[in-house]
């Protein structure tokens, strides 16, 4: 099968335009009668949810969580991305266009992140128009600040809370759906499989989390806005209820999954303090404007570090690693998360990291408390300090922060074309779950951008160009044999999860995956590590159904056989990462091979690699097959980054 | 450390609850408290003993997911926290501590320490919102908004949506968290137009969902993790009051 990525012909900057304007429409009386079911209600899921309901198609909607607010969109702390230019320093759609695709290491397509820099003014309108409280100046107008990767100001930010206050704006404009009848919403719901009906997606099975039922649902078109798998590290900065069910079971049914491999580690985050820990906090990447990484220069201060027997402050400044400022002196600690991450790990694998599991740094404020004072740097980051301190009950005003890197996102997903379609027909996916825009690693504030700019401003279009050859097609009988077989095959696993009875809790096997993906797939990969994480990660598959325990009952609501089904597709996952990883021989934004560097710096290989990976699932255990997209870059040059 | 826990265990509504006595030992102080209910859940497990339902999912006090009655207080003995953000070291070694879900008559019982709170959906889907479809809207610049009223409308905004103020208040009143929704909005100009209706339904909503009545208590804003003022639910009853009086909406 040819991967066929749909970018419309025509100019890099007319080309979104010229899609609309070509695109099939529907119209009013046939959307009524048009069903559309979305999976996932964070910023992707609830916008376009919200949005074809608007138009007036019929939307059911599904979450996992008690309610479409939950959604992990909310924990974003910085901002939105938008190519206003409000603060008239110089910026276009065309630089965000350019910074994204750059800070995505040239791995990501032309068409799909330009259309996403040029609609992101609407979503800033939008936002504001349902009263979303974004920070303004004292002339009433919105306010801006910077962040990584960009030279302007363009990022849009309400205080510490912005995910939160984007996700109230598109969760009340679906409440608003849901009360004037147009959605249906189905909260504590989890998708465990999509029904697929002559090539084409025509509905979902889900489990009713209350009841344990198992549902059958029927749509015209499915849409999936089922987030990142972070989790399958086990400790990230992921809710704990995130999970790949929802793609991974699409990918068993015929959605290619694209660019796996891409994981992105964030540099600021709370170390792990024991194994009791159940995630990750991270402090925002902002603290690096004023704050100075540093590990001890010998390892035998740094073993008394962690024995205790010494201080931060016992350590004199001669005798002090502030290894980012050694190694990129041009950028120092404000390079790139990618880039200061690894050189975390390379510290601390050197046996000089400073908390007693040996994975951490310090991130030390006190230059800039003598250079500004203790008010200013308290005033800057007001909200961080506190957060910290209550975690870890040490105040960083008096001693350094101890940080270490986290995963925190994944640019990989489910491939889509530039309709968003998967290689599903019918089957669509939103924001995170897919691979689109990010390339190689994503930029701050992008993310709240590419999920509210898929579910307001481009799904609503492409979807019409799919359903308009759809409206003669009438909802298909729950009891046709492909939603019978979906629902039995779903049913007959959860029951052989409950009938393993072994002795290993859920939590001691995720644990275990966990630590097998950070160890061979994480910050640093190597084809050796690879190729027996492969190996350990089909025996942990094989332990998990030999030696599972979940207790409780099947139709019941039972938190621990949910989390058992994740795991379950998790450890799949895994699989298909590392094969993702080892193939590519290459070291691209979050993606660091050890042996394809120069001079301790990643080294892309444009020759042989500028493509999206695009996996086909073949069987579980079996080998999936490759199709490549070959990424064609015609209006930007590929080049080198370089921090030093 | 340890710690001799009452848990609320129920299998559901229909059914009977009661509290249970377990020991956690072998804790970390700095261990959250819902590290310390998955340690439990790990041991009832391997014991095999169904583990303790409760509801949790960012883990970073913004989520609004997790809630527990710890010794009486609504998220524990921190003020301005979340059950999330809820640490170990706030207890002693061998303290006894009680653990049960929100209790509401608006809020029944799923299963253990889980509530159902879908009623709040169904208060913000009654009128918690500016009736904007998507592509209606003008350019953002154009509507100022004075920057005290947005620092108000935002402190407003903040809600998570927990129910902790529900469950703090000894009428089982949800005023903190309509007027909340309510002030965000009346606060700024893209609410205006439907200020007095949003109110009239918000109000009508919670009523039919069966929450009580506010009495000036204020156990709502001394137990909510976001800090949320009273004088939000001020402003509510004054526009529901001029709603219902002036207004021509009904």
């Amino acid at each position: 099968m040819a991967l066929d990525s749909k970018i419309p012909d025509g100019p890099l900057a007319e080309k979104w335009e010229n899609y609309k304007e070509h695109a099939k429409l529907v119209n009013p009386a046939n959307k009524r009668k048009v069903e559309v079911l979305v999976v996932g209600t964070g910023l992707a899921g609830a916008s376009a949810a919200a949005s074809l309901a608007e138009l007036g198609y019929k939307v059911k909607a599904f979450c996992f969580q008690d309610s479409p607010r939950r959604a992990h969109s909310i924990a974003a702390q910085g901002g939105i991305n938008a190519a206003k230019n409000y603060k008239n320093d110089g910026d276009s759609v065309f630089r965000l266009f350019y910074d994204t695709v750059k800070g995505g290491d040239f791995r990501a397509r032309e068409g799909n992140v330009y259309r996403l820099a040029s609609v992101s003014n609407n979503i800033i309108d939008q936002c504001v128009a349902q009263g979303v409280p974004f920070a303004r100046e004292y002339g009433g107008l919105l306010d801006n600040r910077s962040f990584g990767g960009a030279q302007v100001s363009r990022t849009f930010y309400a205080r510490g809370q912005t995910g939160q206050q984007l996700l109230l704006g598109a969760y009340q404009a679906l409440e608003r759906q849901v009360g004037l009848g147009n959605i249906e919403m189905f909260n504590r719901h989890e998708m465990v499989d999509v029904v697929v009906i002559d090539g084409k997606a025509r509905g979902i099975i889900a489990r009713d989390l209350v009841t344990g039922k198992l549902e059958r649902y029927f749509g015209h078109a499915v849409i999936l806005a089922t987030g990142g798998y972070g989790n399958v590290f086990y400790l990230s900065t992921n809710a704990m209820g995130s999970n790949v069910t929802a793609a991974w079971k699409a990918h068993k049914k015929g959605a290619f999954f694209g660019n796996p491999c891409y994981t992105q580690i964030h540099p600021t985050c709370i170390p792990v303090s024991g194994d009791y820990q159940s995630k990750l906090t991270l402090m925002s990447e902002s603290l690096r404007n004023d704050g100075r990484v540093w590990v001890p220069k010998t390892k035998e201060d740094a073993k008394a570090i962690r024995e205790g027997k010494k201080r931060a402050e016992d350590i004199k400044d001669e005798d002090r690693d502030y290894y980012l400022e050694r190694k990129y002196p041009s950028f120092g600690n404000l390079c790139p998360r990618d880039i200061a991450s690894r050189a975390a790990k390379e510290a601390c694998d050197d046996g000089r990291g400073i908390v007693p599991s040996g994975f951490g740094v310090f991130l030390d404020f006190s230059d800039a408390i003598k250079r500004l004072g203790i008010d200013v740097v308290k005033a800057r980051y007001g909200e961080l300090f506190p957060m910290y301190e209550n975690i870890t009950s040490e105040d960083p005003l008096k001693t350094p922060m101890k940080i270490y890197p986290a995963v925190h996102y994944t640019m990989g997903g489910l491939w889509v074309d530039y309709e968003l379609m998967t290689t599903v027909q019918g089957l669509y996916c939103l924001g995170e779950a897919n691979f689109s825009d990010h390339g190689a690693n994503r930029l701050g504030a992008s993310a709240l951008m590419q999920g509210l700019a898929d579910g307001y401003f481009v799904v609503p279009y492409t979807i019409g160009n799919y359903l308009s050859s759809e409206i003669f097609t009438k909802p298909i009988s729950l009891d046709s044999p492909e939603f019978v077989e979906a629902e039995k095959a779903a049913d007959e696993r959860y029951k052989k999860i409950l009938s393993v009875k072994g002795k290993q809790s859920v939590e001691d096997l995720h644990r275990k995956l966990g630590k097998i993906m950070w160890e061979y797939c994480g910050m640093a990969r190597n084809a050796e590590g690879l190729t027996k994480a492969r190996k350990l990660l089909g025996d942990l598959r094989e332990e998990f159904w030999r030696d599972v325990k979940v207790l409780g009952e099947l139709n019941d609501f039972n938190p621990d056989l949910d989390k058992a089904g994740r795991v379950a597709d998790f450890i799949e996952l895994g699989e298909l990462m590392v094969i993702d990883a080892l193939n590519r021989n290459e070291s691209c934004g979050g993606h660091f091979r050890e042996e394809y560097q120069e001079l301790g710096e990643a080294k892309r290989d444009d020759e042989n690699y500028c493509y999206v990976a695009a996996w086909e699932f073949k069987g579980i255990g079996a080998d999936p097959e490759l199709h490549k997209e070959e990424l064609k870059y015609e209006n930007i040059k590929l080049q080198v980054r370089s921090y030093k | 450390m340890k710690l001799n826990l009452k848990v609320w265990r129920q299998k559901n509504a229909a059914t009977a609850g009661k509290l249970v006595d377990y020991t956690v030992d072998n804790l970390n102080p700095d261990m959250s408290f819902l590290e310390m209910i998955d340690v439990l859940n790990d041991e009832l497990v391997k014991k095999g003993e169904e583990p303790v339902a409760f509801d949790h999912d960012c883990r970073e006090g913004i989520c609004g997911m997790c809630g527990m009655y710890i010794n009486g207080r609504a998220h524990g003995p921190n003020h301005g926290a979340t059950t999330c953000q809820l640490y170990l070291r706030k207890f002693k070694d061998g303290d006894k501590v009680y653990v049960e879900p929100w209790r509401s008559r608006a809020f029944p019982i799923i299963k253990d320490l889980t509530v159902d709170r879908s009623a709040f959906d169904h208060i913000i889907a009654a009128g918690g919102f500016v009736s904007v479809n998507t592509g209606q809207s003008q350019d953002a610049n154009n509507l100022p908004v004075d920057k005290n009223d947005a620092e108000k409308a935002m402190d407003a905004a903040a809600c998570i949506g927990c129910g902790a103020c529900v469950a703090a208040c000894p009428n089982g009143s949800a005023m903190l968290f309509v007027s909340a929704k309510i002030s965000q909005l009346a606060l700024l100009p893209q609410g205006q137009p439907e200020r007095d209706i949003r109110a009239m339904r918000m109000v009508e909503q919670m009523d039919a969902e069966g929450f009580g009545n506010c009495s000036n208590i204020s156990a709502c804003e001394a137990e909510c993790p976001k800090e949320i003022k009273v004088s939000n639910i001020a402003r509510m009853n004054r526009d529901y009051f001029a709603a219902s009086v002036c207004s021509e909406t009904k």
